[in-house]
């Protein structure tokens, strides 16, 4: 069922979403503390650059239906 | 707003910041004030930027209309600023004006075409008006010749005129002349105010032939005039001539028997026969005489009158009579010439009988004289002179010689006398000769002198009419040429002429022939048609009747079978449409089973019942209800995803749409109207006009309505429609098959 798959999809994307986020912000805190004397920045940028690569791929999921994959033009 | 709000929070900030005191915060001064500064400075640079940009594509947009239509297409409300900044846009002037000078130039020229011939009409108005205005008095011959012309030209075939050298023909030209000066006189009036045209050919001929009418009378009087006048003056000059010659020769008869009378030696009874005849001549002679006078005077008197009437005829100016007027004056010269002649012979005659009678008187008186002297010297003698022969004495002898010479000394005397007398005699017999002779001389001159002077007249006259004859008939020659060209002309354009309307009759014969060919074609096609249409109907009627006749047999197996085959679809049918509670599906094996047995013959129902798909025989198809339930939970599901479509399927548009179905507010259920505008093909409403549709049961209206979903919405329903699709197919089915 179609109407199930929007929700799945959306179900990844937050999944993804969270863990890309937590594993930014980790690394963050992780290059912060270790490298980089306790600044904000580390931390921001992980956080950040983690949530850009969450929404990237949400993005690029939903859209996946309307996208041509090289797969399918080799077909 | 937000600028007027920013603005607003910048200027309060800046005046807080003012109003602290510098020195204590000097650090945070200089940081706020910094940050004040740098925000506000940061502002009025965005302002500033924003402006510029806006202003810099305003200018750029009026310069570049491309630009401007760029920005009015993918920029909302630009088009507003725009209109209001620059005006509408421009249009392209295009071609317009050239056609406008183009229309403008052929009535231009149209009016000048009409102008010219405008012109050309008035200027020829006023010509025609100013010709006859001109020059009246020398109008006839101008008149004349232009009448002439017009006649030539006006009547079509040019009589030849009458050649013959006579009266008739210069009679026409000279009561034309006349009749054209007395026009003149009065077509002084009418013509200023009518142009000169053509005389119609039927008042030409009518008026020249009224002319020749009054000429020919005219001259017909005056000839009758002149022959009368001649014919009474010719018998009365014969007359005279007779009565002249008469008394010539009485005269000179006269003379003759005086001559002989006198100079005759004889006897006495003889003489006084003679003497007698004498007289009697000399009686006839008298007579003669007068009766010559009298004659002679008639004569002269009808030599006036035909003077007169010659003179008076002359006065008339008709050609035609001159040449009588010549010919009675030439009558009239002989005549009188004839008389003169006479009248001088008489004179003549008479002179000379006067002198012969004055001779003879003379003669008698001598004769007398010395008869007297005789008689008185010898009166004796006398009485018995013959016989006295015998008695002579010498004494009467002596004094007969005595006698006889006294008697010749006498004669003697006498004839020296009479000789000078005679010589007297002679010498005034002479003068009076010479003078009679001069007298006679000078009449003679003068008479003759007149007789030339007339015959010179004469002469000239008849000069004249012949000239004037020869240039009439030149002037003929020089018309009866013109009159031949142009019937040359004529008969040329005649020719043509006719050539051209054969040309167009014989076209118009062949088109009309070519017609009513045609149309006797197509009758007697529509003949041959409506015959063989007639013939196959009732052919095919016949036809038809048999089969009827076959076809009623096999309709009957049909119907059965038929109504087998609807029985089994109605058992499909019902089994479709009630729908058991628990089982969401139900399988139409039994039913499509039945069908099949049904229709064993029949291909097409065959056909049909293959064609139900095989999903729904053995799991069955979905019911009404179970439909519906599904519906309603996708619904909202498509009014979450209806912006997202192929070209919009970012995050943000999925936020978007997320925010819009949240918002958005439709009627739960719509009746969708009999044809579906553009505006109606929004999701919400379609989603609204299908839940009315499957509210009412039409599952068909509504699956066609959910298929105009498009995008992400249409892929999320599309499966759920694929078992709608399944339903309304074998929903279909047993209606097809019924």
């Amino acid at each position: 069922m179609s109407e199930k798959e929007l929700g799945k999809k959306w179900d990844r994307c937050l999944a993804d979403g969270a863990i890309k986020l937590g594993t930014g912000l980790g690394l963050g805190i992780v290059f912060s503390v270790l490298f980089f004397k306790r600044h904000t920045w580390p931390i921001s940028l992980g956080s950040g650059a983690g949530l850009g690569m969450a929404y990237a791929n949400c993005q690029n999921n939903l859209r996946s239906h309307y996208m041509l994959h090289r797969g399918d033009k080799e077909q | 707003m937000l600028r007027a709000c920013l603005r607003g929070a910048n200027a309060t900030a800046r005046k807080n910041y003012r109003r602290i005191p510098l020195t204590s915060l000097q650090q945070c001064r200089h940081y706020t004030a910094g940050e004040s500064s740098s925000a506000s400075k940061v502002v009025v640079a965005g302002l500033l930027t924003v402006s510029g940009g806006i202003g810099g594509t305003i200018l750029y947009a009026k310069w570049d209309h491309k630009f401007r239509a760029a920005v009015e297409k993918n920029v909302p409300y630009s088009d507003w600023l725009l209109g209001l900044a620059l005006g509408p846009p421009a249009q392209d002037p295009g071609l317009p004006i050239k056609k406008r000078v183009e229309l403008a130039q052929p009535p231009s020229m149209i009016e000048k075409q009409v102008k010219k011939s405008a012109k050309k009409e008035g200027a020829e108005g006023p010509v025609k008006d100013s010709s006859p205005v001109p020059s009246k008095p020398a109008q006839s011959i101008e008149e004349a010749s232009a009448e002439a012309t017009h006649i030539i030209s006006a009547i079509s075939e040019v009589p030849s005129v009458p050649a013959p050298c006579d009266t008739e023909a210069a009679a026409v030209k000279e009561e034309c002349k006349e009749c054209h000066e007395h026009k003149e006189a009065t077509a002084v009036h009418p013509a200023p105010t009518e142009p000169m045209k053509e005389r119609p050919v039927e008042e030409v001929a009518a008026r020249l032939a009224q002319q020749e009418q009054e000429e020919q009378d005219i001259s017909a009087s005056v000839s009758a005039s002149l022959e009368d006048s001649l014919a009474s003056s010719a018998k009365a000059t014969l007359q005279a001539i007779g009565a002249q010659e008469a008394a010539l020769q009485a005269i000179i008869q006269h003379t003759d028997k005086l001559k002989e009378a006198m100079e005759a030696e004889v006897l006495p009874e003889e003489k006084s026969n003679q003497w007698k005849d004498l007289e009697a001549a000399l009686a006839d002679r008298t007579t003669a005489l007068n009766d010559a006078r009298a004659a002679l005077s008639k004569a002269n008197e009808s030599l006036d009158s035909l003077r007169s009437v010659i003179d008076k005829s002359k006065g008339l100016k008709i050609s035609s009579v001159r040449p009588l007027v010549l010919a009675a004056e030439e009558n009239l010269h002989n005549m009188v010439v004839d008389l003169d002649k006479m009248v001088m012979k008489v004179q003549s005659a008479e002179s000379e009988a006067k002198i012969v009678s004055q001779y003879s008187e003379l003669v008698n008186e001598a004769k007398r004289q010395f008869q007297r002297e005789v008689s008185s010297l010898t009166p004796e003698i006398q009485a018995n002179w013959k016989g006295l022969t015998g008695k002579l004495s010498t004494d009467d002898l002596n004094a007969l010689i005595a006698h006889a010479h006294r008697r010749i000394d006498q004669l003697n005397r006498e004839l020296a006398e009479q000789k000078v007398r005679e010589k007297i005699h002679v010498d005034a017999a002479l003068e009076q000769q010479k003078l009679e002779d001069q007298k006679a001389l000078d009449n003679a001159v003068n008479t003759v002198l007149q007789h030339v002077k007339e015959e010179a007249r004469l002469e000239q006259e008849r000069k004249l009419a012949e000239l004037r004859e020869v240039m009439e008939a030149e002037m003929r020659t020089q018309l009866r040429r013109q009159a031949a060209a142009h019937t040359d002309h004529v008969q040329d354009v005649l020719k043509v002429q006719e050539h051209e309307l054969k040309a167009e009759a014989e076209q118009v014969l062949s088109s009309k022939m070519l017609e009513q060919e045609t149309r006797y074609r197509q009758l007697t096609q529509e003949q041959l048609d409506n015959f063989t249409l007639d013939m196959n109907t009732a052919y095919a009627r016949l036809k038809g009747v048999e089969e009827a006749i076959d076809s009623h047999v096999v309709a009957e197996e049909e119907a059965r079978k038929a109504h087998q085959l609807w029985l089994s679809v109605e058992a499909l049918s019902y089994s479709l449409k009630t729908a058991e509670a628990d089982v969401p599906t139900v399988p139409l094996e039994n039913a499509a089973q039945a069908v099949r047995d049904s229709c064993r013959d029949n291909d097409f129902a065959l056909a049909l019942a293959a064609a139900l798909p095989e999903k729904s025989l053995q799991r069955g198809v979905y019911s009404e209800a179970s439909l519906r339930a599904r519906f309603n939970s996708l619904r909202s599901l498509a009014r979450r995803v209806a912006l997202i479509d192929e070209s919009r399927n970012s995050l943000y548009q999925y936020f978007l749409s997320y925010l819009q179905a949240a918002l958005l507010f439709e009627k739960s259920q719509e009746a969708p109207p009999s044809q579906l505008s553009s505006e109606d093909l929004d999701p919400f409403k379609l989603l609204s006009y299908a839940s009315y549709c499957l509210e009412h049961g039409d599952l068909e209206l509504a699956a066609k309505l959910v298929n105009q979903l498009r995008g992400e919405a249409r892929r999320v329903v599309q499966e759920n429609d694929g078992e709608g699709a399944r339903r309304t197919r074998s929903n279909g089915e047993p209606e097809v098959l019924t």
